[in-house]
């Protein structure tokens, strides 16, 4: 299937707004149990301002401007090596840049002054190998950083990793440990212990490309409500039909550049740039 | 016939039951205590060592290089013997005070094996560290936790944990170095072997009994370490 013959996207309604829970009573089935506190009441969330990055001489990333903003669906895309992991780890500052700027929810990464740590607590972050941690249980797992970074006592960090825990599916297996869960599950309960800081953006790191075919879905399945229930999400992936679904923007990357960054439909409809309509033709024949 | 046979048929074993007690409660206990004290002292400072060694800030990298291929390059008995007789002259020396400070030959003894060890438990750490995926201390840091909080709840506990047996098998390495403490006249299991072995004149039984109870010992911990390997893995 060649891009030109695509068919139309279908107009999907914007994510909806979570309904305005209480902290501790959403009703069961949502992610987001509290608002996430967001400070800045204006301007994006994550601003990416004119970024590149070199290893040494090797650019990876050239000029990257972009923004995403509140309760925005981001998708990343584009070929291996483009730079997208970098891209997206400069935002939680996890690797340095040399240039540009990169705001969330309006305080500077790269300054200083910042609290790292701090900032870093409020931005989820999925990756593609899970990584839990191997030696915690999945209990622990969802509430050591709820109890060092924001120092909630015990009981609250484990009920609240709990009801996360059940949110995706995995209750049952709290008393496990992540070698014992299949990969989709490992990654389900990523997602749930970087939910349990109440972040107030989630970034993911291609969350589904090291998993077994069929567990694709029950990953995506979480995403999907995530999104739904209002979360800002910067999303690198290859799934398609993820961002079909959900995305609200599409960013497409090609040796360090931001080739094309469209509305989904613009972007699915006809994209502007020959390399993103190679892309898309590529990905979307298999 | 033979010194060997003549030597054999005079055996008097009566020596080692006579003096059991104070082989075992004084030199054994000695032996055990250093052993175990140095290995925790070695293992913490190794572990700080390694730490310094990957921190990839500048100066301390080579600093701590330096100390464990300075270390790894004399031989232990005469850092124990120079520790034991300069010490004291340096500590005098960085005081300033009018007469050498006095170091008991247990402090000594076991500031140096803690000082030795710990540039081979360094090693052993740095290697237990580098084991971890990146990726790992990535999403510590992603989650808000320090480095700090990520070395001691996250990285470090999973490089332990690969590296115990490893750590272990260099412990048994300590417990049959901890006998050259004998340069400093201590009575540690060997050094009470050999005292009882010059007074009663019976040097063949004492060396003898004294192998045995080594090699008894540091094979029976081998065989520990090598089960306690497969408890300890962490499925990943
Ligand atoms: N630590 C590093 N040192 C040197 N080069 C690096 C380093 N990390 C990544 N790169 C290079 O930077 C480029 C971008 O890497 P990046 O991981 O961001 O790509 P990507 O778009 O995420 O690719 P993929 O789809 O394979 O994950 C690649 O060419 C990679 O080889
Ligand atoms: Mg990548």
């Amino acid at each position: 299937m060649t891009s030109s013959a695509m068919p139309p996207v279908s107009p999907v309604s914007e994510p909806q707004a979570a309904t305005d829970a209480a902290p501790g009573t959403g009703p069961v089935g949502t992610l987001l149990t509290e608002r996430p506190p967001v400070t800045a009441t204006t301007g994006p969330m994550i601003a990416i301002d004119d970024v590149s990055k070199w290893y040494g001489d090797f650019q990876v990333l050239t000029n990257c401007t972009t923004s995403v903003t509140k309760g925005e669906v981001v998708v990343v895309c584009g070929p291996s090596g483009s730079g997208k992991s970098t891209l997206i780890k400069c935002v939680n500052a996890l690797e340095p840049f040399q240039k540009g700027q990169i705001t969330v929810d309006g305080t500077r990464v790269a300054d200083k002054k910042t609290n790292l740590p701090k900032l870093r607590s409020r931005v989820g972050m999925v990756f593609q190998h899970f990584e839990l941690f191997p030696h915690l249980s999945i209990t622990d797992n969802l509430s050591l950083a709820q109890r060092k970074v924001l120092g909630r006592p015990k009981a609250e960090a484990e009920a609240k990793g709990l009801a996360l825990l059940e949110r995706v599916g995995l209750k049952a297996h709290a008393h496990k440990f992540p070698g014992q869960l299949s990969g989709g599950q490992q990654q389900r309960v990523a997602i749930a212990r970087a939910l349990a800081m109440n972040p107030i953006v989630m970034l993911f790191d291609e969350p589904t490309s090291a998993l077994d075919p069929e567990m694709v879905g029950e990953v995506l399945d979480v995403m999907v409500e995530l999104a739904r229930e209002g979360m800002t999400m910067m999303v690198v992936t290859h799934e398609m039909g993820f961002a079909r679904k959900v995305a609200n923007r599409v960013i497409f990357m090609d040796k360090g550049e931001i080739v094309e960054d469209a509305q989904k439909e613009e972007f699915f409809g006809s994209p502007r740039s020959e390399r993103a309509q190679t892309f898309l033709s590529r990905i979307l024949s298999h | 016939m033979g010194l060997g046979l003549a030597m054999f048929s005079n055996f008097d074993f009566s020596v080692i039951l006579n003096s059991w007690r104070y082989l075992f409660f004084d030199g054994m206990a000695f032996t055990l205590t250093l052993t175990a004290l140095a290995a925790i002292g070695g293992v913490v400072l190794g572990t700080l060592i390694a730490m310094m060694r990957l921190s990839g800030l500048p100066v301390l990298p080579q600093v701590a290089k330096a100390y464990v291929n300075f270390m790894r390059s004399l031989p232990l008995v005469l850092v124990i013997f120079w520790f034991y007789f300069l010490v004291p002259y340096i500590g005098q020396w960085i005081i300033g005070s009018e007469r050498p400070i006095q170091v008991g030959a247990f402090s000594s003894s076991l500031i140096t094996f803690t000082l030795f060890e710990a540039a081979y438990f360094s090693e052993i750490m740095r290697a237990g560290i580098q084991s971890i995926p990146k990726g790992q201390s990535a999403a510590a840091s992603a989650l808000g936790l320090t480095y700090w909080q990520s070395m001691g709840s996250i990285i470090l506990p999973q490089a332990f944990r690969n590296m115990l047996p490893v750590l272990l098998t260099q412990t048994i390495v300590l417990f049959q170095d901890t006998s050259l403490v004998y340069v400093l006249s201590i009575t540690d299991f060997l050094g009470a072997a050999s005292k009882i072995a010059q007074r009663d004149g019976r040097l063949v039984e004492m060396y003898v009994f004294a192998a045995i109870v080594y090699f008894a010992i540091c094979f029976i911990a081998s065989l520990l370490v090598r089960r306690l390997q497969r408890r300890v893995a962490i499925i990943r």
